[in-house]
């Protein structure tokens, strides 16, 4: 194709003069957070509000004997003291399942405990006052009389027979099974020349989001609305839930979403505590603000993680994979998440293990049972640190067991580049993977063969590194098999309107939220691109209930690649409605016609011919100059929702280079590589910052992060200081590459790229660990690779 | 205990005059009572590095401090070093480089990176990653801080005669 000869509709967006897709363009938000000019919900006052404090169990399966709130209520600032029975008037419980997910159970849960506590954490009283101190100082008063429980805390027993069952009214403790069984197993075990078998140990961690949870409810009884300011992913889906459960209509509740103080897939479900302040507000009739402190953040926020995986690998002397088996046991706490359920990272689990490989031979069991801990739900990268960290870990070993080197298995083992699309044994649609050409590049970046050689002379002076490798694939871009099948109203589809105001610039407003990804720069980017206007003349809303079209939000790496979709079509349908306006204006054909540089230029030779400032004067000014029968139109709204492929699966690969200190069992990370294939990509420094901010989540977890529970279900290191995350000084560099394969499902091709580095680099470093003990004859299979953990496997304590 | 006590001192230039609890902590003074909420509370005992404000000229954890110890100082918070333009080459910096994501942890960062800069003006990339350590992030993996605070230090190095 010419440039020469091109019409402007026939260029795609790609290819438009001064595009910013696929350039380094600074954020238009950065400004307002660098000088502390943001407004997170816990910044927010409105007249009237009041804060709520939650009285918390101290223990984790109690009953509820009595509550003394008399005293309490007595001092001076308190406005109420509200149990679960009084709160449960204002609002309906929920269950956390999902109809696609056979067999998942879930009990309803309070937004206040009635009568009985499942985990430490579980609220039984709020307390509202005029300040937090004073609602602090009253809960501190209010006697709450406890009989306590025998606490399910294990998952291995919960199961037992002679364990309590939770819910009664379940039947057990097994929140969900799900059993694969896919090409012939037996027989391909049978035939393997070597059989690995291992248990993999994943620590239960949590998001630690630097602002914690945080929400003020406005219920104006006046107008009969609630207005919820909260920091959450998913506006569209708190305004259905909270809705349903306040017996009130969408159309009554409003959720605004400003600056977020992070997220991670902590705060895209639905708390107990944030519907109790929905409530609250409705009961009392005034503005409650409520703020986890960080003690309440760890007791409460969402854990994840916490498998329990055993691992089995069938391999060749040729290095042919010939099977997979898992059997995943996964504890989740007492409760299903609402609405996205807790099952969710196990059946990604079995969805996901042995992905990247040929293999067709794939047995999986995956169990989810209740116990006495915080509940357990989707944290960035659902499921795939599991999955890669188990199917890597199971390669690596085989690779160990025949003698073959872990990167030649994986170029026998990967996909072929150019077998799709094809399917994975669970059932997974791949349409255009890149594997091969990944490893290939990751391999020229990191050195590969020079990092062995310096590895095998190090360990002549009795120093220790290791190379660890991990393929993965990631899900992104979700399409209403996720969540909408299974019955829940969380939108797959996401929706853009675009509009260019008075003076020429373009108000642009979605439904795809902004955590800090970017999701506001590259809407500016994509609408700035097609129209041909400058990204400083394009202001974007998002965040607002009222305010944007209707859509599922910034989770599940789809912020881009869906809301990404609207916006360019969107953008589209305005750029054709001006240039059929300005053709009027000019007497010219819309194809003879550009817009660049925010003015509508000849097509041919660039030449100006009107400003789009000048444009919009005469449209909403002066229309009576336009020939009849012109009703310009300049807003358009486009909708997007992915319909041929359920999810569009991206892969990559990550490799660690570390070092182990086999005196202390410290782990010093070197060097960290990542090459993703997330397709277009439309900012290249946010997706690399996705995918290094995503890493170091992952090292998090590989290294430092684990909620401790004691056997009677108390979190041991509920606080910052205990529960350990990554510090700068511990980080290594990271180095990124691309591999772009688009999908054709969409014209911009942008697919995911949140959750990658998170999805692989646990996975990296265990192998890495492993690699440089080799010479010790240790095998870690489990994280965090705590100094206990290592000096244990080494024998040394 | 309860007693309000008073206290008098300069933010951001200005001259408070106020009535704190003795309780009260700096953090919750600046935010709730002098509505400066540039300055984050992230874990409320002085690990994560969210509410760092500079003090008589040192860097200070508003959340470990009382504001009854703030009686005659001189206290900077993210909107006055902003104001001041003291630190426009190092936002400029954080900007370019994408430097944060959700920005929660940025102020606090901001001013813990510029005192770095006051007393080292060139720091190798370790230095800065150690200087940062109390300074939670929990969105960029902390590299693209590092490249900025790095490069202004460059470009404050080669601005000087």
């Amino acid at each position: 194709m010419t440039a020469v000869s091109a019409t402007p509709e026939a260029l795609s967006v790609l290819d438009r003069p001064n595009s910013y897709i696929g350039k380094v363009v600074p954020r238009p938000n950065l400004e307002r957070l660098m000088q502390g000019r943001g407004l997170y919900v816990s910044d927010m006052e409105l007249p009237r509000m009041a804060h709520v404090v939650f009285l918390r169990s101290p223990h984790a399966h109690a009953r509820i004997v009595g509550i003394d709130a008399a005293a309490a209520r007595q001092m001076p600032g308190v406005i109420a003291i509200v149990t679960g029975e009084q709160l449960a008037a204002v609002i309906t419980p929920w269950v956390g399942v999902l109809t696609h997910l056979k067999g998942l159970k879930s009990a309803p849960q309070h937004a206040i405990a009635l009568d009985r506590v499942c985990w430490q954490g579980e609220a039984v009283a709020a307390v509202v006052a005029t300040s937090r101190a004073v609602a602090e100082d009253a809960a501190e008063i209010v006697g709450v009389e406890y009989q306590e429980l025998e606490a399910v805390t294990d998952m291995r027993t919960a199961l037992d027979p002679q364990t309590p069952v939770i819910h009664p009214a379940l039947g057990d403790n097994l929140a969900f099974e799900r059993n694969l069984d896919a090409g012939a197993v037996d027989a391909a075990f049978a035939s393997s020349d070597a059989i690995v078998e291992a248990e993999f140990v994943f620590g239960r961690h949590t998001g630690v989001t630097l602002e914690p949870r945080a929400v003020v409810a406005d219920w104006n009884p006046a107008e009969a609305r609630l207005t919820i300011y909260q920091g959450t992913q998913a506006p569209h889906m708190v305004q259905n839930i909270a809705a349903l459960h306040l017996g009130l209509e969408e159309a009554q509740v409003r959720v605004v979403c400003k600056d977020v103080g992070g997220s991670f897939g902590i705060k895209v479900h639905i708390y107990a505590d944030e519907m109790a302040t929905y409530a609250l507000s409705k009961l009392l009739r005034r503005p409650i603000k409520f703020v986890a402190d960080r003690v309440e953040s760890f007791n409460t926020d969402i854990h994840a993680r916490d498998h329990r995986c055993k691992g089995r690998i069938g391999v060749k002397n040729d290095g042919t994979i010939t099977a997979f088996e898992i059997d995943d046991l996964t504890g989740i706490g007492p409760y299903s998440m609402y609405p996205r359920t807790s099952a969710i990272e196990a059946n990604q689990v079995v969805n996901l293990v042995g992905g990247p490989y040929m293999a067709k031979n794939y047995r999986a069991r995956a169990r989810v049972v209740f116990q006495n801990k915080n509940v357990m739900c989707q944290y960035r990268a659902v499921g795939h640190p599991i999955a890669c960290s188990v199917t890597e870990g199971l390669v690596d070993l085989a690779a160990s067991r025949i003698g073959m080197d872990p990167v030649e298995i994986r170029r026998r083992n990967l996909i072929a580049d150019d077998a799709y699309p094809c399917a994975s044994p669970s059932g997974l649609r791949f349409e255009q993977l890149s594997h091969h050409a990944s490893i290939n590049r990751l391999i020229g970046m990191m050195e590969y063969d020079a990092l062995r050689a310096e590895q095998a002379a190090l360990r002549r002076k009795n120093i220790h590194r290791g190379i660890g490798i991990a393929s993965f694939i990631e899900v992104t871009n979700p399409s209403a098999a996720f969540y909408g099948v299974g019955g829940a109203r969380i939108s797959s589809q996401d929706g853009v309107a675009v509009r260019l105001d008075a003076q020429g610039s373009v108000i642009c407003q979605t439904s795809i939220t902004e955590q800090g990804q970017g999701s506001e720069s590259l809407t500016a980017q994509i609408v700035g691109s097609v129209l041909g206007v400058s990204m400083a003349r394009v202001r974007v809303i998002l965040g607002d209930t009222d305010n944007t079209p209707y859509g599922g939000g910034t989770w599940a790496s789809r912020g881009a690649g869906i809301g990404g979709e609207a916006a360019l079509q969107a953008a589209k349908v305005l750029r054709k409605n001006v240039l059929d306006v300005a053709a009027a204006i000019l007497q010219a054909s819309p194809a003879e016609l550009d817009i660049v540089n925010d003015a509508i230029v000849n097509a041919d030779d660039g030449a100006v011919r009107i400003e789009l400032r000048e444009l919009a004067r005469i449209v909403y000014f002066r229309p009576d100059t336009l020939p009849p029968g012109i009703q310009p139109e300049l807003m358009a709204t486009r909708h997007f929702v992915p319909r041929e492929y359920p999810f569009a699966f991206t892969n990559g690969v990550q490799a660690a280079w570390i070092e182990v200190d086999t005196d202390t069992g410290f782990v010093r990370l070197l060097r960290h590589w990542v090459v993703e294939d997330c397709g277009t990509i439309i900012n290249p420094q946010l997706v690399d910052e996705q995918i290094r901010g995503g890493v170091v989540q992952g090292l998090g977890a590989a290294l430092f992060e684990k909620c401790i529970y004691d056997e009677r279900g108390q979190l041991t290191n509920a606080n910052m200081a205990d529960y350990l995350v990554p510090m700068s000084g511990e980080m290594p560099d990271i180095d990124i590459g691309h591999v772009v394969s688009p999908t054709l499902e969409t014209e911009l091709g942008a697919k995911g790229a949140g959750e990658a580095g998170t999805a692989g680099a646990a996975a990296a470093v265990a192998n890495a660990v492993n690699d440089a003990l080799r010479p010790f004859g240790a095998i870690i299979t489990e994280i965090p690779l705590t100094p206990q953990v290592i000096l244990t496997a080494l024998g040394r304590i | 205990m309860t007693t309000a006590l008073p206290i008098s001192l300069q933010v951001n230039g200005e001259r408070i005059d106020a009535q704190v609890l003795p309780r009260l902590n700096l953090a919750d003074f600046l935010r709730e009572h002098l509505k400066l909420t540039g300055t984050h509370v992230g874990c409320e005992h002085g690990v994560c590095g969210a509410c760092t404000v500079r003090v008589n000229g040192d860097i200070v954890r508003s959340c470990l401090m009382l504001a009854a110890q703030t009686h005659g100082v001189i206290i900077e918070t993210i909107e006055g070093l902003s104001d001041s333009g003291e630190i426009a080459d190092l936002q400029a910096a954080f900007r370019d480089r994408n430097a944060l994501q959700c920005g929660f942890c940025t102020p606090g960062m901001l001013v813990a990176a510029q005192d770095l800069l006051l007393h080292d003006a060139t720091p190798d990339r370790e230095r800065i990653r150690e200087h940062l350590s109390g300074n939670y992030c929990r969105c960029t993996g902390y590299q693209a801080i590092v490249d900025a605070v790095e490069s202004t230090a460059h470009a404050r190095m080669g601005s000087t005669p």
